[in-house]
């Protein structure tokens, strides 16, 4: 292997550095004062809640890595904290295919924020309802990510979109429907479908199957993990659940009360959780 | 064949306007004097000139004369009258506790500091209709008018009562709240809607402007379903109080003088919700309070002015989610003279753009019979 | 009525915002300008927004001519026309070559017009985002980030149901690459007469309180498909039974007396030049606007 290679091997796809998502007015003692230690996200001074505090960490490319903790721990607002649908007290990110990694993706325009939503980024979200308009049809939804991305040819939609409907396997016939009327684990294969429309690097899933039944959730797991194979997508994977986690992820941050209080390769961490939380919740697991 | 490009357009005009005249004058009767308008149809004097929002009672009385009693169109005439006349002035802010008070009262309390006066309402009148006043003639007048002002003879001569403000009783207790989307939204400009167009989210200046010339029957209506329950409010009246507030401008001038430039009749209504406790942030300053909802308009018009102030309060919701309550819906579509426009603006014609689809439909049928 | 009236019967301060909005619209072509509209003897809804404009731009000198669905003899338009005379004492005409201000309900003129010359459009929706977000808060942003995907997800939509896409007045165009814009109610036919003009267009909502414009030479293009292009009226078979015209936008009309179906020009004007000029009369009929 050439020593580029090598280089680009080590380069991370995702860096995000101490960020940070406070709710209220927030003082100096917000960080300070709450955390798993003090078991509390809320600042006893000011009555902030810290959701996130000084999270960092690196994502490299192909990887899947995964986030646990239980409600609460910070791990939703994390990652839409990424997707920018929240917008983060302090911090940074990088995306290294984005101006080479040398911008804060925090601190851009909102008009370059929504192209690099549209252009370098998916996210599937535990509510259907989030990640689907469902006022359009199921290729409408497609179409929606792929126009977005500059795709303004109809028929190459539909193509693209019959393509990913099938990969999911969504039959064909139903392309036009709205998702209103589909199950529970259609609408969530309709999301993935419509994430990998424009080929994002870097996916993001949200508690994606948590409320299926549970064949469902065997269903969609799997498919996720054949996406990977087959497209070699980085992603980021959060649950409560660590069934889920051990199924998917190479790595593991574990969190609770806004901070990550474990991390490292996935086998490792549930065969030999080091902090008494992660203990707890292995040990939890039926 | 004659070559007559505009043919028959204008004349319809004038013909209809002839017709109006004529349907005016056909049933005989002596023409209504505008004093006559002044005098005894106030109410609607108040309204046009409240939604026209142009304070001049006796334009108000010519507009209602012309347009045959149509407020809406009435108002109409007043604004555009208003748009061909120069902005000279900003008055200061009126101190409504120096009102001259004709009405004044409170729901909120029995009794209330200087007391609580009727004043000239038919509230508590039984809505029956008064067939005596079809033979009223000038005796009635002079009779009554004798009888009357003899027995309040000696109650003329005292001085008026001064009336401090319901709601600065609560105000002194720390129980009134500026709600959260205000505090944020002050500006140190006051906003001018008939200079700039609305944006949104909408400063308090704004959305009080839009409402205190807003269409009385849209206002109405919209308030009513937030008190039904389309939201939460529940305006308990603090004050309610009818009177004469001078109009005071800065002297162009001299610098720290004052000129009265005269008086304006307003009704202003102060109502009173209670804040639910916040679902947001547990911040530990918040403690459970009062809000207020202000109404202001032209004239006596009180079912405007408690409208006013319920939306106001309504729109100012932390968590808006009922009609009443989302600004956007609100202020877009209480205005009189934009509402009556536009509904009326599809008698215009629309052949062309129905031409337009008529085409579209057809294609489409074709292709499909087609297929 | 000019004793109690300013002149153009707004006044002066007015006038100077309005064009000072105008100016900012020119330099921004497609967007939106807020502004304080003024109210006006005409109902809201009837054109106080192209009103305002040509009552701000117009000057002794000027020409006007105005008209409604194409006709200058519809009421509305001589109620228009007789306004602007009698407010400012301009002439008036029925000409398109002879103007120097149209304004124009839903229709731009079949002869093509010159550099010297402004049409002003009265607009009822300036937001062609309504059709798929009644918020205007939600549009503003739309705009300002450049994202149109839900405009075009719903012209993909209407494809996919109906095998093209059924908006026929109203076309959303994009304008200069960058902004969205509603071109007003005119047919599809007049769309592409936006594109690349020597004239100015200027766009009034007196209700809504905006104010937008398309300087001359500037890219309008109706938003299509690579595979689904736009497409205008189509009039196959179907002429004036006054003029003849088959390359006219035509009226349906039924015929009073025998009920009997007939087409007739939109553009009065020009039809009637046409029968002038068959009928042996000299007449100047100004150019096509896509030769």
């Amino acid at each position: 292997m050439s020593r580029d290679l090598q280089e680009t091997e080590k380069q991370p796809l995702l860096k995000v550095r101490n960020l940070s998502k406070i709710y209220g007015s927030s003082c100096k003692s917000c960080l300070e004062l709450t955390g798993p230690d003090m078991e509390s996200n809320i600042c006893p001074r000011c009555g902030s809640v810290v959701a996130c505090g000084n999270i960092s960490f690196n994502v490299y490319p192909g990887e899947i890595i995964g986030i646990v903790g239980e409600s609460g721990s910070g791990k939703s607002t994390l990652i839409k904290s990424l997707y920018f649908d929240e917008t983060p007290t302090s911090g940074e990110v990088y995306l290294q295919c984005f101006e080479n990694g040398e911008t804060n993706l925090l601190s851009i325009s909102s008009q370059k924020k929504r192209w690099v939503r549209n252009h370098l980024m998916g996210i599937v979200y535990q509510n259907p309802y989030l990640g689907l308009k469902m006022d359009f049809s199921c290729g409408g939804n497609i179409a929606e990510k792929l126009l977005a991305a500059d795709w303004y040819h109809v028929g190459k939609i539909r193509k693209r979109a019959k393509e990913l409907l099938s990969k999911v396997e969504i039959p064909l016939e139903r392309m036009d429907d709205l998702p209103r009327t589909f199950s529970g684990g259609m609408q969530q294969r309709v999301q993935i479908s419509k994430a990998l429309a424009n080929n994002p690097p870097l996916l993001l899933l949200d508690e994606v199957t948590t409320g299926l039944d549970v064949s469902v959730q065997a269903q969609i797991l799997d498919l996720i993990r054949q996406i990977q194979r087959e497209f070699g997508i980085t992603m980021i994977v959060v649950s409560h659940d660590f069934a889920v986690i051990r199924m998917l992820t190479d790595r593991t941050l574990v969190m609770k009360n806004g901070r990550v209080v474990e991390s490292g390769l996935t086998d490792q961490v549930m065969e030999d959780p080091q902090h008494p939380y992660t203990q707890l919740l292995i040990n939890s697991m039926i | 064949m004659a070559y007559v490009a505009v043919k028959g357009g204008k004349k319809a005009i004038e013909e209809a306007e002839k017709l109006v005249t004529y349907y005016r004058y056909k049933g005989g009767s002596t023409p209504i004097e505008v004093k006559q308008i002044l005098d005894q149809m106030r109410m609607a004097v108040y309204q046009v000139m409240g939604e026209g929002s142009l304070y001049a009672p006796e334009l108000a009385a010519l507009a209602l004369k012309q347009t045959e009693g149509d407020t809406l169109e009435a108002s109409f005439l007043l604004r555009a009258f208003r748009s061909t006349l120069p902005r000279n002035f900003y008055s200061l802010p009126v101190d409504t506790t120096c009102m001259q008070v004709i009405r004044r009262i409170s729901a909120a309390f029995k009794d209330i500091p200087g007391g609580q006066y009727l004043g000239p309402t038919r509230d508590y009148t039984k809505r029956l209709l008064n067939f005596e006043l079809l033979e009223e003639g000038e005796e009635h007048v002079k009779d009554f008018m004798a009888e009357y002002l003899a027995e309040i003879e000696d109650e003329i001569h005292e001085p008026p009562p001064t009336f401090p403000k319901v709601i600065d009783l609560l105000r002194q207790e720390g129980l009134l709240e500026i709600p959260k989307r205000d505090k944020e939204g002050e500006t140190k400009v006051v906003d001018d809607i008939t200079r700039q167009s609305l944006r949104f989210p909408a400063s308090r200046a704004m959305r009080l402007q839009s409402l205190a010339r807003g269409e009385t029957g849209s206002m109405m209506a919209l308030a009513y379903s937030s008190m039904r329950g389309y939201g939460n409010i529940h305006p308990v009246l603090g004050e309610l109080r009818v009177g004469y507030v001078d109009l005071v401008v800065s002297h162009p001038l001299i610098e720290g003088e004052t000129i009265t430039v005269g008086k304006v009749m307003v009704t202003e209504v102060e109502i009173v919700s209670e804040i639910m406790t916040s679902n947001e942030h547990r911040d530990k300053n918040r403690r459970p309070k009062f809000t207020a909802g202000y109404g202001l308009c032209f004239g006596q018009n009180e079912v405007k002015a408690i409208a006013m102030a319920t939306l106001d309060r309504a729109m100012a919701s932390e968590n808006p989610k009922a009609p009443a309550e989302d600004e956007e819906f609100v202020l877009y579509h209480i205005d009189g003279i934009e509402a009556s426009g536009f509904t009326s603006h599809w008698k215009l014609p629309h052949y062309v753009d129905f031409q337009a689809v008529l085409n579209r439909v057809r294609s489409v049928r074709e292709r499909e019979g087609r297929k | 009525m000019r004793g109690i009236y300013n002149y153009g019967f707004i006044d002066e301060n007015t006038k100077k915002e309005i064009r000072r909005k105008l100016l900012k619209a020119v330099a921004i072509p497609g967007y939106q300008v807020p502004f304080g509209s003024r109210e006006l003897p005409i109902a809201r809804g009837w054109g106080t927004g192209g009103l305002q404009i040509t009552l701000s731009i117009i000057g002794p000198e000027d020409t006007i001519k105005v008209i409604d669905q194409g006709c200058d003899d519809s009421v509305n338009a001589c109620n228009l026309r007789d306004f602007i005379v009698t407010t400012t004492g301009v002439k008036s005409t029925t000409d398109t070559l002879e103007a120097s201000i149209i304004q124009t309900r839903h229709r731009i003129p079949e002869e093509k017009m010159r550099a010297d010359q402004i049409l002003v459009l009265q607009v009822p929706y300036p937001e062609t985002l309504r059709w798929v977000e009644p918020s205007e808060q939600e549009t503003r942003r739309m705009h300002a980030e450049k994202d149109y995907s839900k405009l075009w997800v719903f012209l993909y939509e209407e494809i996919v149901r109906w095998g093209e896409i059924t908006l026929s007045y109203r076309y959303p165009v994009m304008v200069n690459g960058r902004y969205a814009m509603d071109p007003s109610p005119i047919p599809r036919w007049d769309v592409p007469k936006l594109h690349q003009a020597e004239t100015l267009f200027l766009f009034g909502a007196g209700r809504e309180k905006r104010i937008y414009a398309i300087p001359p030479y500037t890219d309008v293009v109706p938003l299509q498909f690579e595979d689904y292009y736009f497409q205008v009226e189509n009039f196959k078979g179907k002429f004036c039974k006054f003029c003849g015209s088959t390359d006219s936008y035509l009226d349906e009309v039924y015929d009073r007396e025998t009920g009997e179906r007939y087409f007739a020009c939109s553009d009065t004007s020009f039809c009637m030049k046409r029968r002038k000029q068959s009928s042996g009369i000299p007449v100047k009929i100004g150019r096509r606007w896509y030769e």
